[in-house]
């Protein structure tokens, strides 16, 4: 699954791997976690799915976003959101950091969620970012923009960002992007494999389409397939409703 | 360590997050090529290291390009680990967690209050952008107190960590502010620990070792005005 990417020399082959000598948590001793999520947030399926991979026991508390919890503004008093994973009391708030811990605090349990090589390591981190910084705000803009014009050039500039995607972000003959398996790369990406198409339902308009993408479209139903996504995905008549009023509030409301 | 193959740096020396990889760098001792990027007219090996977003840091090791500070910044700590050198990321997972936090944090919020106040039209909007940006500011004073568990640092001990690196990489661009508008985001009566923290940190030698030429900034920041008048006139 790691490429011997940089060098056969043995010695900085060892250096590396001292990345991985973190304190091993003592799971044995009684440990509590709960996550704190909301039914429709894509973040709090990702934090889900990797609690999925290491096969993490947990207690998962629905918070009512409108009439937030003592518990949550507690445990998330910067941004008052879901997820937050509280282990032993101890909050863990923001999605990226969530799974980074989960990966960390869970060393050896479960699958990896990060590759060992640390070059692959960091090409994993940096495909992280590029979905929130390049990615999501584009398919955003397109689904509140009403058609016309705008929204043209809104789905334009997802189709060039998911271009970039279909070319640079290679699969390398895997079937996941961490590899045989669920990794970083694939929790980042996944909401989009229930997103897209819901939102091509809504809008009545394709924007990944096999054709176009084949890599990235074989891929979104090979993640919502993959053991530990395929249980733990958003009721989509629900969330299908909720998206559609959301569509038709910003349809109204636009210039 | 010897030589541990070619690295090279494309940055800026006005670039924060180009500062926080070299300052990662020199905590591990590691030497490296630095070559100054002119963001303004992009060479070709930027170009052809980070296609996507076309921006500096990257890093280059053995020929194989990083990108993105966070992801650099934990390579260099992962890669050049062990016996022998600094850790950047604390050890126990929770601290890591919230050095991760809270680094996320300045880079979402800290970043975008600069740049809000650097552009501000009016007095007046440059007065609320800087209400803004201490309010960003605000919460990591009790972030510092729970870090640094009484040490000198966010990293908890006598020298710098990966948070103090996330934060620390600003303090040049609000010396800048301060400089140009008299403005003080870190300010001893709001955030006391977090002033002094910040003043021990310019101290250091990592953050010597990085800090900018006299004037960059306040040019950098000349020249970001100036694009951004041109793009208001012209529209």
């Amino acid at each position: 699954m790691y490429a011997q990417s940089w060098s056969s020399d043995r010695a900085l082959d060892q250096l590396a791997q001292h990345h991985l000598d973190l304190p091993a948590m003592d799971h044995q001793q009684e440990e509590k976690v709960q996550l704190l999520g909301m039914w429709a947030s894509p973040y709090v399926y990702k934090v889900k799915w990797a609690l999925s991979i290491k096969g993490v026991e947990y207690e998962y508390v629905e918070e009512d976003l409108r009439n937030k919890s003592s518990q949550l503004l507690e445990h998330n008093p910067v941004h008052k959101k879901v997820p937050v994973l509280v282990y032993n009391g101890k909050p863990v708030a923001e999605s990226d950091v969530i799974i980074e811990f989960i990966e960390d605090a869970w060393k050896g349990h479960g699958g990896r969620i990060l590759p060992e090589d640390p070059h692959e390591r960091a090409m994993a981190r940096f495909w992280v970012r590029f979905v929130p910084d390049k990615l999501s705000p584009r398919i955003w803009k397109w689904f509140t923009t009403a058609g016309g014009e705008e929204q043209d050039a809104a789905r334009e500039a997802s189709v060039e960002q998911l271009q970039v995607l279909e070319e640079k972000l290679t699969l390398g003959g895997n079937e996941f992007f961490g590899g045989d398996s669920v990794g970083l790369v694939d929790l980042s990406l996944g909401a989009l494999a229930y997103v897209i198409p819901m939102y091509e339902e809504i809008i009545g308009e394709r924007l990944v389409t096999e054709d176009m993408f084949p890599s990235l479209y074989a891929w979104m139903g090979r993640f919502l397939a993959a053991p530990p996504v395929k249980d733990h995905l958003p009721p989509m008549e629900e969330l299908k409703l909720r998206f559609r009023a959301m569509r038709e509030y910003f349809v109204k409301n636009s210039a | 360590m010897g030589s541990q193959g070619d690295v090279t740096v494309l940055g800026t020396v006005v670039s924060p997050f180009a500062l926080r990889v070299r300052m990662a760098l020199y905590l591990k001792g590691v030497s490296y090529e630095y070559l100054e990027q002119n963001v303004f007219d992009k060479g070709e090996l930027l170009l052809a290291s980070n296609p996507v977003h076309k921006k500096v840091p990257v890093l280059i090791h053995g020929g194989k390009p990083v990108c993105e500070s966070v992801a650099i910044v934990q390579y260099v700590d992962e890669f050049w680990s062990g016996a022998g050198f600094a850790s950047i990321l604390p050890a126990d997972p929770y601290d890591r967690a919230v050095a991760r936090f809270w680094a996320a944090y300045v880079d979402d919020k800290l970043v975008a209050a600069v740049l809000g106040i650097l552009r501000a039209a009016t007095e007046e909007e440059r007065d609320e952008k800087v209400e803004a940006a201490h309010a960003v500011v605000a919460p990591m004073e009790e972030a510092f107190a729970t870090c640094s568990k009484g040490k000198a640092f966010f990293s908890g001990g006598d020298s710098v960590g990966y948070l103090d690196l996330a934060l620390g990489c600003h303090l040049f661009w609000l010396e800048t502010l301060r400089s140009m508008f008299g403005v003080t985001i870190i300010d001893a009566g709001r955030t006391p620990q977090l002033a002094a923290w910040a003043e021990r940190f310019l101290d250091t030698k990592a953050a010597k070792e990085v800090t900018p030429p006299t004037n960059s900034v306040e040019e950098y920041a000349g020249k970001l005005q100036a694009i951004w008048a041109a793009a208001a006139s012209a529209k």
